[in-house]
């Protein structure tokens, strides 16, 4: 146990020395500066990319958390592995291949990187909703059926409640996710960070890259923070025990 | 009052579960449904609050037929009590309680009165426990949380399928206790399903004991454990069911027949009983220690007189091997 504690340890402190050690170097190579120099276009892109996320987070939220709690009715029960199987298949096609066959039908621009961003967003939601439904202990339903609640009264104060911590989790997983991958948008001209990003890669220039790679970094893990806050608020005090056991 | 009229539940053609029920819960008794597993208990049990759908035949809930009620208000009339407690861990134990009395649309005030009545009624503080969640509890006091739920809205009927089959043996014993304490104070009428004997011995008013969906025999558990209509029957109860049948006889009742020993002053240390102890109690109590007396005491904790291993066995001769064996003639 103590041998395990010092092993955590040190790749923690190496970790963190690590993260110094990168911020030292890109500090004294001025690599930020583009940051300051050009904080107004790096607000625009700033912008753009957090609207890019938020819109797809926000769209995929609404078809993924209903789909997901509609497949686990009894009366859709059975088409459970066809949708699972089509959400699965979303996520097989690369990114990129989506994008490019999205420019075809939507064109250039903001709504074909939200609909990528979309659809990638979608099949966390949805597997963590099922299994979380799914999860729930037949006896509890059994038991609340028998005392007389209705279905949505079944659905909203013991199935929805108990199922909180794995759906919020998927959501987390989706938006994190997102946040990366909506560098991508650059590609089909959506803006947002990546432009930054990829003009650093195309210039070989570090400045650019790092000055658009870490605000996505760090805004990733700061949506992260936010969403496990959000999390302890929504989740039930007596079923967020149970979560951890 | 619940009368099963000609029940019969089958799945398709070939399978039937239940076949040709026939019984009545009379008010304010229990009735165990007692069997090996896959005998259709639970599912005779799961068909008066419509959980289960009936085939042929009726069910009779206080005079309404089960088939012209609305599943929703006829299961908010019937207290149900699972094996896993069926807590949900959302919600506090207060909630949890008083979850029928909030579908009823109760108000504030009588939901109150009512959790702390019915928490005063299996010993725990309404004040501490209300804003506990269930995995904060024991096994036992969850279970007991899961008795007072359905007894929450004050339902006429209970079903209870087997409630206290998931606790340890003494706190499942301790338990069975209250709970027929407390059905003394609300005298409900009770479907009680068990596939333990000892547990239906001492729950029931009258056992159903079941095979196949079949009723062999549906009597008092004395007369069950005395005249076993069957093979079947005296083969489950089994060998030993004279000992068993002790459970029903109270050291009063050997008192009243032949009369207990006097009180010897010279032995010291000498156990006491109860006078309203069972005598099956009463018997390991003897076993299990090495004076072969132990001394009775009465409600005022006066003794009264001794109890030996020679006194319950003569009273097992007389009272029930000679009741068992002049039915075995008759």
């Amino acid at each position: 146990m103590k041998r395990k504690k010092m092993i955590g340890n040190i790749v923690r402190y190496s970790l963190y020395a690590a993260v110094a050690a990168f911020f030292i170097w890109a500090v004294s190579n001025n690599y930020f500066g583009y940051i300051f120099t050009q904080s107004e276009t790096f607000l625009v892109l700033l912008r753009q990319h957090i609207v890019l996320v938020l819109v797809s987070s926000v769209l995929a939220i609404l078809i993924a958390v209903p789909a997901g709690i509609l497949i686990t009715r009894p009366k859709f029960k059975k088409a459970e592995w066809v949708v699972s199987n089509i959400a699965n298949l979303g996520q097989t096609i690369p990114s990129l291949a989506v994008l490019a066959l999205m420019i075809s039908v939507l064109g250039i621009g903001f709504q074909t990187a939200v609909f990528a961003l979309f659809i990638y967003s979608i099949l966390p939601i949805f597997r963590n909703t099922v299994a979380g439904l799914d999860s729930i202990d037949k006896n509890m339903i059994d038991a609340a059926k028998g005392m007389g609640m209705k279905p949505h009264q079944i659905l909203f104060r013991i199935e929805l409640p108990n199922s909180a911590y794995s759906i919020l989790a998927g959501i987390r997983t989706a938006v994190v996710l997102n946040i990366g991958t909506a560098a991508l948008a650059y590609v089909v001209g959506a803006g947002g960070l990546g432009v930054w990003i990829f003009t650093g890669i195309n210039l070989f220039d570090n400045g650019f890259l790092i000055s658009g790679a870490i605000p996505v970094t760090l805004l990733a893990i700061l949506a992260d923070y936010i969403l496990r806050k959000i999390e302890y608020v929504v989740v039930p005090k007596g079923s967020r025990r149970i979560e951890k056991a | 009052m619940i009368s099963f009229n000609h029940v019969t539940k089958s799945y398709g053609e070939e399978i039937t579960a239940i076949d040709d029920v026939d019984f009545t819960v009379e008010q304010g008794k229990i009735v165990v449904l007692l069997g090996p597993s896959g005998c259709g208990k639970t599912t005779l049990l799961r068909m008066v609050n419509q959980l289960e759908t009936i085939t042929k035949g009726e069910i009779i809930i206080n005079g309404e037929n089960s088939k012209d009620l609305d599943p929703i208000e006829l299961r908010r009339k019937i207290g149900y009590v699972i094996q896993s407690n069926g807590l949900f861990p959302n919600m506090t134990i207060e909630e949890n309680v008083m979850l029928v009395p909030d579908l009823l649309g109760w108000s504030k005030k009588d939901k109150r009165t009512r959790f702390e009545y019915l928490m005063k009624l299996i010993g725990l503080d309404a004040k501490d426990y209300g804003k506990r969640y269930p995995h904060e509890l024991s096994g036992g006091q969850q279970q007991r949380i899961g008795v007072v739920r359905a007894l929450a809205a004050d339902p006429p009927v209970m079903l209870m399928d087997e409630p206290f089959g998931a606790l340890d043996p003494i706190i499942r014993d301790k338990i069975q206790e209250e709970f027929l304490q407390i059905q003394r104070e609300v005298k409900k009428t009770i479907l009680f399903v068990s596939h333990d004997i000892d547990e239906a011995i001492k729950m029931a008013d009258k056992i159903l004991l079941l095979r196949d969906g079949e009723i062999m025999q549906f009597d008092t558990p004395s007369e069950m454990l005395a005249h076993p209509k069957n093979e079947f029957v005296s083969q489950f109860f089994g060998k030993d069911r004279a000992i068993k049948s002790l459970s029903l006889h109270t050291v009063e009742n050997l008192r009243e027949v032949i009369g207990l020993g006097p009180v010897d002053e010279s032995i010291q240390d000498t156990k006491t009983i109860h006078i309203h102890q069972d005598l099956r109690n009463t018997l390991s109590m003897l076993l299990n220690q090495e004076a072969d007396q132990v001394i009775v005491t009465d409600e005022q904790g006066e003794n009264i007189g001794t109890i030996t291993i020679d006194l319950v066995q003569k009273y097992l001769h007389f009272e029930i091997k000679g009741k068992m064996s002049a039915s075995q003639e008759g």
